[in-house]
């Protein structure tokens, strides 16, 4: 299907794809229009941030400090934005635990709704990056060949060409992005979490960022030669042809040979 | 042949063309020698046959490729159903690797073949000579033959490179950038042979074009000339054989070629190819598509050569970066990259190369060797050998420290750490260790022949004694014990002559003795025809001393008498 959409050669094309552009143009603004009504009604309600307040000095004070202004074992929260606070306590990292050489994603210990009164909360001690809307992150509407490229310059060093996860300094890594859902890849760009940079609108736009996620959720499911064996690589071929393929030969020979005597 | 039946016509037929042929050609001579030669059965002796097999499968998948690939550096767009390439401006090399992949029917499967192949020849290689050098089938008259044998290792290396270059994604890239960075280090000439090499500044446009001559032609070429010459060898030489009873120096156990060694190899080679093409079928490879086309800048985590070219990748990445210096003059010094990627490869290498001359050299030994040696019989060359492996595994376990590091969990910077400590502690304890455990199968063989196989029968005499039945060998499994030689460190005439007047070569003689002592101080000489009546005469039960055995006959075992020849000595094994 791909295929043909991008073979397709015609004088008349542009003219068709104007008159598609206006149409979702006009598409588009009667659909948003409302949203960013929605939006304003989705904005926080003063309960909210309170319900958030109170979650947060149960769970995060020992280590952001009662008014998220920092202690010795957590930074401060203050102007992190809602974003941060979603790809935190979404992903399972926060509240943290270990002591490893990094914090780690683990299963998730609040709902979607304490997670979002917990980010009002802290989107109320300063203003920051707030959590992207479905739209921002919709992987159908990037464009994936950019986002490889972007990838390719931007990512691929620290978590692998086609985001299989890559090892960083003592023990720290940068995880594999396959499972991660389009909203915390968005938020991760743009909060970076511990050893990974910020990426702020100015470094990577937020359509680039759209690319970027239409690129990693093309990956990891589809594999056009067989068996990926973890798309990690030459190491990883070279053990299978090992295992595998010397393995079967090694074993044929020796059935051949134990066939004579 | 005489058949009283009259001959199908398409028997005569048949036999009308051999005939014509052999009028013509004299071929007749060649098959009758040639279907004649024995070739001795053993699982190990086909690994070489795998290495052969699996370059024919690189062959004919190659010739494929070669139909469809643009070697060019040329721009252009993509314009292929692969989504994540749309638009995207590369290499027309890079643009047909992609057309192979996706638009040539069967074409991904054919590169893959090709990659898997290519894989499984070099892994074959390495078994196969692994073979011949701890049973030490490259002892005369085969030295050359494993020095044809190594350069095809190098061959094949090259070819691989070049091969996995040609593609021309980030990968191959990277690759092709150490390379260079490696070319460049080389002192004086590095930079001028670098611009020779790429047409001027890395990455140039003309490499591909010169790597793809390289690959397709020039490396296929010599390396087809060379298993030739290789096969050549076997069969002037004979193929060597396993010890056991019947077998000598002079004799080869084993089928005729034809036919059924032929017919065996013939299936053979289905089988390697069916698995190659399973592997092809169902195990992604080099997924270029993931990388991308070359761009100088981006390097991806994970970024690995194939896994022969990994020790050299790994004796890099454990390489301190501090040992660069500027010397007087303000020319730059890289040893940073002299040292892990000319120094150390050509030492491991080296000694590769030249381990038959070395050995012959220090046993002094010039007689021929066609039955090959039981490792445990050499405990040097073994430890040896196994410790070089040991060596190549550790910088290639090196060459993947941010795999370890991310699947097991550990400190990249730790692991880097232990593989410096380990590459030099680790190819030195295999090696003790390796020695110690041939010694001591050595001394259990002693202990089989000596007192034969414990039965688990407990038998009391009158007076109360208890013994444990012992079962004796039989003549076979004793003389595959006995057969080899113990080699002693040789012995030197002393320093001055009986007049008291220093003797010229001294010194030399001296210095062959210290190695020689090196190799062959330590070991176990095997049963001699005295002990083993000895032990007899003893009974069963009576514990022999089987540690230190100074015995008072030379030559050891060699003086045992063969199975098939119960009657006499057989002198075959005279000292050296
Ligand atoms: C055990 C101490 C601890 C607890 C409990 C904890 N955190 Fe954290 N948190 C940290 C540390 C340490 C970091 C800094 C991680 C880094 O960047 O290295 C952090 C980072 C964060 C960040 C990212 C800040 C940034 O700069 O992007 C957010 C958001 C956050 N925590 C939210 C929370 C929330 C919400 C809770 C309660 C559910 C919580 N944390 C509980 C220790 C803690
Ligand atoms: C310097 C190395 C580095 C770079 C460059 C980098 N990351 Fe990361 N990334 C990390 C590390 C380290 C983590 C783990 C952080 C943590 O656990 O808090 C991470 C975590 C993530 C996560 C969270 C994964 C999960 O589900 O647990 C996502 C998503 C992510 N990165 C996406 C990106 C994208 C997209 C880019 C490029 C725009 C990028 N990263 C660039 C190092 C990097
Ligand atoms: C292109 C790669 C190679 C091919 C196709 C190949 C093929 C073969 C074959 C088919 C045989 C006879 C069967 C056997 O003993 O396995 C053989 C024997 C031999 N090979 Fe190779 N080989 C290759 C590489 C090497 C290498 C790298 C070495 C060592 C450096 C080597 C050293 C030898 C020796 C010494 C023999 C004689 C063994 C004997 O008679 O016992 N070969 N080779």
């Amino acid at each position: 299907m791909k295929a043909l959409a991008a073979r397709r050669h015609d004088r008349r094309a542009p003219i068709v794809l104007l008159l598609l552009a206006l149409l979702l143009t006009g598409g588009l603004y009667a659909v948003l229009a409302p949203t960013s009504a929605d939006a304003a009604a989705a904005a926080p309600s003063a309960s909210d941030i309170q319900t958030g307040e109170k979650l947060f000095q149960a769970n995060c004070a020992t280590c952001h400090g009662p008014s998220g202004a920092g202690t010795a074992s957590g930074p401060s929260l203050i102007g992190v934005g809602a974003a941060a606070v979603n790809f935190q306590v979404g992903t399972g990292r926060m509240p943290a635990q270990q002591n490893g050489p990094q914090i780690e994603a683990k299963p998730v210990q609040f709902d979607d709704e304490q997670i979002s009164q917990l980010g009002a909360f802290v989107a109320s001690l300063g203003a920051g990056p707030a959590v992207p809307t479905e739209d921002q992150v919709d992987p159908s509407k990037g464009n994936s060949a950019n986002g490889m490229a972007l990838f390719r310059t931007n990512c691929a060093m620290c978590h692998n060409a086609v985001g299989a996860g890559g090892a960083l300094s003592r023990g720290k890594f940068a995880p594999k992005l396959w499972e991660t859902s389009p909203t915390h890849l968005y938020e991760a760009m743009l909060t970076g979490p511990q050893s990974m940079p910020v990426f702020s609108d100015t470094n990577l736009s937020p359509d680039e960022k759209r690319d970027i996620i239409a690129f990693i959720s093309e990956q990891g499911d589809v594999a056009p030669g067989g068996l990926d064996l973890g798309s990690l690589g030459a190491v990883s071929e070279g053990l299978w042809a090992w295992i595998v393929g010397i393995g079967l030969l090694i074993g044929a020979a020796v059935w051949i040979g134990a066939k004579s005597s | 042949m005489t058949t009283t039946s009259t001959p199908t016509p398409a028997a005569k037929a048949a036999g009308a063309t051999a005939d014509y042929l052999d009028q013509r050609t004299g071929i007749g001579v060649v098959v009758k020698t040639f279907a004649r030669k024995i070739f001795p059965d053993h699982w190990s002796f086909l690994l070489g046959e795998i290495a052969l097999y699996s370059f024919v499968t690189i062959l004919i998948s190659g010739v494929f490729l070669t139909m469809f690939f643009v070697p060019s550096m040329g721009e252009t767009t993509y314009t292929g159903p692969w989504s994540s390439m749309q638009g995207v401006e590369m290499s027309q090399a890079f643009s047909s690797t992609l057309r192979l992949s996706f638009e040539v029917r069967g074409g991904l499967l054919m590169r893959q073949v090709h990659h898997w192949a290519a894989l499984i020849f070099m892994a074959a290689i390495v078994t196969h000579m692994m073979r011949v050098f701890f049973t030490g089938a490259f002892r005369k008259p085969r030295e050359l033959n494993w020095v044809v044998g190594f350069t095809l290792l190098i061959l094949g290396m090259l070819a691989g490179f070049s091969g996995y270059s040609l593609p021309d994604d980030v990968l191959s890239g990277n690759g092709l950038r150490i390379a260079d960075g490696v070319i460049k280090a080389v002192p004086l000439i590095g930079s001028y042979t670098s611009y020779f090499v790429f047409g001027g500044e890395f990455p140039g446009q003309e490499l591909i074009p010169r790597l793809f001559t390289v690959h397709v032609l020039l490396i296929p070429a010599l390396i087809l000339a060379l298993i030739g010459l290789h096969l050549l060898f076997v069969v002037l030489h004979k193929h060597t054989q396993y010890p056991g009873s019947g077998r000598t120096e002079k004799n080869v156990v084993g089928y005729p070629v034809l036919p059924v060694y032929a017919a065996k190899a013939g299936g053979f080679f289905f089988v390697v190819f069916g698995v190659i093409a399973l592997m092809g079928a169902t195990m992604s490879i080099n997924a270029v598509w993931n990388y991308g086309p070359y761009d100088p800048s981006p390097v991806s985590a994970g970024a690995q050569p194939d896994w022969y070219m990994l020790f050299l990748e790994g004796s890099l990445r454990l390489m301190p970066g501090q040992a660069e210096f500027v010397t007087w003059g303000g020319y730059t010094v890289s040893a940073n990259i002299i040292i892990p990627a000319m120094i150390v490869p050509g030492i491991l290498f080296t000694m590769l190369a030249a381990y038959p001359f070395i050995e012959a050299a220090v046993t002094g030994d010039r007689r021929e060797h066609h039955i090959l040696d039981r490792p445990r019989n050499r405990p040097f060359r073994t430890a040896f050998g196994v410790s070089i492996v040991v060596a190549f595994f550790i910088l290639a376990l090196a060459g993947s420290n941010d795999l370890i590091a991310t699947h097991f969990h550990l400190s990249i910077n730790d692991i880097t750490w232990a593989f410096r400590v380990l590459i030099f502690v680790g190819p030195w304890l295999s090696f003790v260790i390796t020695k110690r455990i041939c010694l001591g199968l050595q001394r259990k063989d002693r202990e089989l022949v000596l007192h034969g196989h414990e039965t688990g029968r407990i038998v009391r005499f009158a007076s109360g004694e208890y013994i444990e039945v012992h079962k004796p060998l039989d003549a076979h499994e004793r003389w595959l014990r006995v057969q080899h030689e113990a080699i002693r460190p040789l012995e030197i005439e002393p320093a001055e002559d009986s007049r008291g007047v220093r003797r010229k070569g001294y010194a030399l003689d001296r210095m062959r003795q210290r190695v020689s002592q090196v190799f062959y101080e330590d070991r176990v000489e095997p049963v001699t025809p005295a002990e083993l009546t000895a032990s007899h005469s003893h009974g069963e039960h009576d514990a022999l001393e089987a540690d230190v055995h100074e015995p008072t006959q030379v030559g050891g075992g060699s003086h045992l008498v063969e199975p098939d020849a119960e009657t006499g000595v057989e002198g075959r094994n005279p000292q050296i």
